[in-house]
C-alpha cells in the first residue's frame, strides 16, 4: 500500500485518444501507473491494447490527451525521444531480436551504442541479465538457432540491459507453446519480485492473479475497468468483463 | 520437398526435353550444313585473338582479345560508380523526405522507360561534349608523367582510348545504377518494420538504428541480386559498341568485316562472353555459399 501514497505516478495517460484514419482505436483512455506497480491489460482482439502500450513509448502517436512519463509529457515536440525510450523497455509478441547479431550482441547493442558503455562493461552487464533469464549458455548463438521461449527471454534480457524504469510487454507468450510459456512467465515473475514496474498485455490469467496489482479490461478502445485481481476476478462490475472472463477462464 | 533429393535422377519429362533439344540441334546443324551451304573456315580466328608481333618478338593480343580486356575493364570500372549510384539513390528512395525520394524516383523511371540504346546515345553526347571537358581527362592524359601514365594505362587501358573508356564507364554506370537503385530500395524495404521498432525501443538514434540494424541486414539481402546485376552489366556493356567504345562487340564487328568470317567471329565472341559471365556467376555462387557457411 506504500506505493499508493506516492504523489507522482511514473506513467500517466490522461484522456488519450487515437485514430487510424477515420477509425478511432483509443477513446479517452485514463491510466496512472505508480513506480513498482504491475498492471495487466486484457481484452478482446482489436480492442486497442497494443496501440495503448505503444503510445507509452511513442511507437504510436496519440492525437488527443496527454501521455506523461516520469513527469515529462510526450508529444510531437519531444525531440529527445531516444532519451525517453531507453528508460522504457519493450517486449514484443514476436520477440523482434536482431537476427544478424548473436544473443550477446543483441544485449550489448543498446548499452554500447546508447549508454556509451565500453564493450567489456556491456558484455558483463549482458551476461548478468542473460543469467537472470537463465540462458547464459545461449549467448554466442544467433536468434534463429534458439527456441521461441529462449528468444523471448533473450529479448527480455536485451531490454533489461538498458536498466529501464518500466517494462512494457505486448502479449509476450502468445507466440509460444505451453512449455515455453512457463519459461517466460517464470522470468517475468522474477522480474516482478525484483520490484520492476510492469505493464503487461496478456491473457495469462494465472499470471494476472498472482502478479498484478491491478487488472485492466479493455474493450473498443476504452479501459472498462481497472481493479485489483481479487475484485476483478470475483465480481467485475461490467457485463462485458464478465462475459470475457467466462470465455477466457473456461479454456 | 528436400532440396537436392531429386538430383541426378531423370524423370520422363527430362528425357523428353533432352530429346527435343537434341532434335533441334541436329536440325539446325543440318540446315546450316546442307541447306545454307556455309563453308566453315576458322583459320582466321586464332590470329584475331593473338598475333605475332615482329618488332617485339612476342605474341600480343589482337582486336578480339583487346576488346575482351576492354570489356572486362569497362565492367569492373563501371561497377563501382553504378553501385555507388545504386546505394545513394536507393537509400534516398527510402527516406521520409519528399524531395530526395522524388529525385531518385525520377532517375529510375527515366532510365527504365527509355530503351538503353536511346538513353546511351543521348547521354553519351552529353558526356563527351559537356562532362569530359570539365573533367579535363584529355589534358590530364596528355600532361601526365610516364609513371602516372603507366598506372593510368593499367587501370584504363591504352592511353589514347582513356577518354573513350571513361565515357563508356559513365554511360554504363548511369543506366545500370538505376537497376541497382531498385535492388537497394527493395533490400532496405524488405527489412520488417518490427526491426525498426525494436531498435527504437532500446533507445537507438535514427543513425545508429540505420547503421547497426537496417544496413547490415539489407546488405545481406542485396548482395546476391547485385551480383546478378553485375553479370547483366557485363552483357549490356556490348551496347557501348554503338557509341564507338572499343570493347569486344565493337572490335568483333570490325574483325567480322575485315576477315569476312561473320559466323566464326560472332560464335567466338559469344564464347568469350559466355566464359566471362559463367565464371563470374560461379565465383559469386562460391562467395555466397562461403558467406552463408561463415554465418552459421
Ligand atoms: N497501423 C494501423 N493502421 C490501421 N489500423 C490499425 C493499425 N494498427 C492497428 N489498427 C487497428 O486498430 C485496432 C486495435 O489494434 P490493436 O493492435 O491495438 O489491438 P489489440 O487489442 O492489441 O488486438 P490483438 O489482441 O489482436 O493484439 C484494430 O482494429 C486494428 O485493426
Ligand atoms: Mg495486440
Amino acid at each position: 500500500m506504500e506505493r499508493m501514497t506516492r504523489a507522482e505516478p511514473l506513467i500517466e495517460l490522461d484522456g488519450v485518444s487515437k485514430w487510424f484514419g477515420a477509425f478511432q482505436v483509443l477513446r479517452g483512455v485514463n491510466l496512472r501507473v505508480a513506480e513498482g506497480e504491475r498492471i495487466v491489460i486484457c481484452g478482446p482482439s482489436g480492442s486497442g491494447k497494443s496501440t495503448l502500450i505503444r503510445c507509452i513509448n511513442r511507437l504510436e502517436e496519440h492525437q488527443e490527451g496527454r501521455v506523461v512519463f516520469a513527469g515529462r509529457e510526450l508529444g510531437a515536440d519531444t525531440t529527445d525521444l531516444a532519451q525517453v525510450r531507453r528508460e522504457i523497455g519493450m517486449v514484443f509478441q514476436e520477440f523482434n531480436l536482431f537476427p544478424h547479431l548473436t544473443v550477446l550482441e543483441n544485449c550489448m547493442l543498446g548499452p554500447t551504442r546508447v549508454l556509451g558503455m565500453t564493450p567489456a562493461d556491456a558484455r558483463g552487464r549482458a551476461m548478468e541479465f542473460l543469467d537472470r533469464v537463465r540462458i547464459p549458455e545461449q549467448a554466442g548463438k544467433h536468434p534463429g538457432q534458439l527456441s521461441g521461449g529462449q528468444q523471448q527471454r533473450a529479448a527480455i534480457a536485451r531490454s533489461l540491459c538498458m536498466r529501464p524504469r518500466v517494462m512494457l510487454f505486448d502479449e509476450p507468450t502468445s507466440a509460444l507453446d505451453p512449455v515455453m510459456i512457463k519459461e517466460v512467465l517464470d522470468v517475468m515473475n522474477d522480474l516482478a519480485q525484483s520490484g520492476m514496474t510492469m505493464i503487461v498485455v496478456t491473457h495469462e490469467m494465472g499470471f494476472a492473479r498472482t502478479v498484478a496489482d491491478r487488472v485492466a479490461y479493455m474493450d473498443e478502445g476504452s479501459i472498462i475497468e481497472c481493479l485489483p485481481p481479487d475484485r476483478f476476478f470475483a465480481n467485475p462490475a461490467d457485463d462485458r468483463t464478465k462475459r470475457f472472463l467466462s470465455q477466457i477462464l473456461s479454456h | 520437398m528436400i532440396p537436392g533429393s531429386k538430383r541426378g535422377r531423370l524423370g520422363w519429362i527430362d528425357a523428353a526435353v533432352l530429346a527435343a533439344v537434341a532434335t533441334a540441334v541436329v536440325a539446325v546443324g543440318y540446315r546450316v550444313d546442307s541447306v545454307l551451304e556455309y563453308r566453315w573456315d576458322w583459320s582466321a580466328i586464332p590470329n584475331s585473338l593473338y598475333r605475332w608481333d615482329q618488332e617485339a618478338g612476342r605474341w600480343v593480343p589482337n582486336l578480339l582479345m583487346q576488346g575482351f580486356f576492354t570489356t572486362i575493364r569497362l565492367a569492373v570500372l563501371s561497377m563501382i560508380p553504378a553501385a555507388l549510384f545504386g546505394a545513394v539513390f536507393g537509400v534516398l528512395r527510402t527516406t521520409g523526405r519528399l524531395f530526395p525520394r522524388l529525385l531518385s524516383r525520377t532517375y529510375v523511371e527515366l532510365i527504365r522507360n527509355i530503351p538503353p540504346l536511346v538513353f546511351i546515345f543521348i547521354f553519351y553526347f552529353f558526356i563527351s561534349s559537356q562532362i569530359m571537358p570539365i573533367l579535363g581527362v584529355e589534358d590530364l592524359v596528355r600532361g601526365a608523367s610516364p609513371p602516372t601514365l603507366r598506372s593510368l594505362e593499367l587501370v584504363f587501358g591504352p592511353a589514347a582510348l582513356i577518354p573513350n573508356v571513361i565515357s563508356g564507364v559513365l554511360c554504363l554506370a548511369m543506366f545500370q545504377g538505376a537497376y541497382m537503385t531498385e535492388i537497394v530500395r527493395a533490400g532496405i524495404q524488405s527489412i520488417p518494420k518490427t526491426q525498426t521498432e525494436a531498435g527504437l525501443s532500446i533507445g537507438l538514434s535514427r543513425w545508429e538504428l540505420w547503421r547497426r540494424v537496417i544496413l547490415p541486414q539489407a546488405l545481406r539481402r542485396v548482395i546476391p541480386p547485385l551480383a546478378g546485376q553485375f553479370i547483366t552489366l557485363v552483357k549490356d556493356s556490348s551496347i557501348l559498341s554503338l557509341i564507338s567504345i572499343q570493347e569486344l562487340t565493337f572490335l568483333a564487328m570490325e574483325t567480322a568485316v575485315s576477315t569476312t568470317r561473320v559466323f566464326e567471329v560472332w560464335i567466338t565472341v559469344a564464347g568469350l562472353y559466355f566464359c566471362l559471365c559463367s565464371l563470374l556467376s560461379l565465383a559469386f555462387d562460391r562467395l555466397e555459399k562461403s558467406a552463408v557457411a561463415a554465418r552459421t
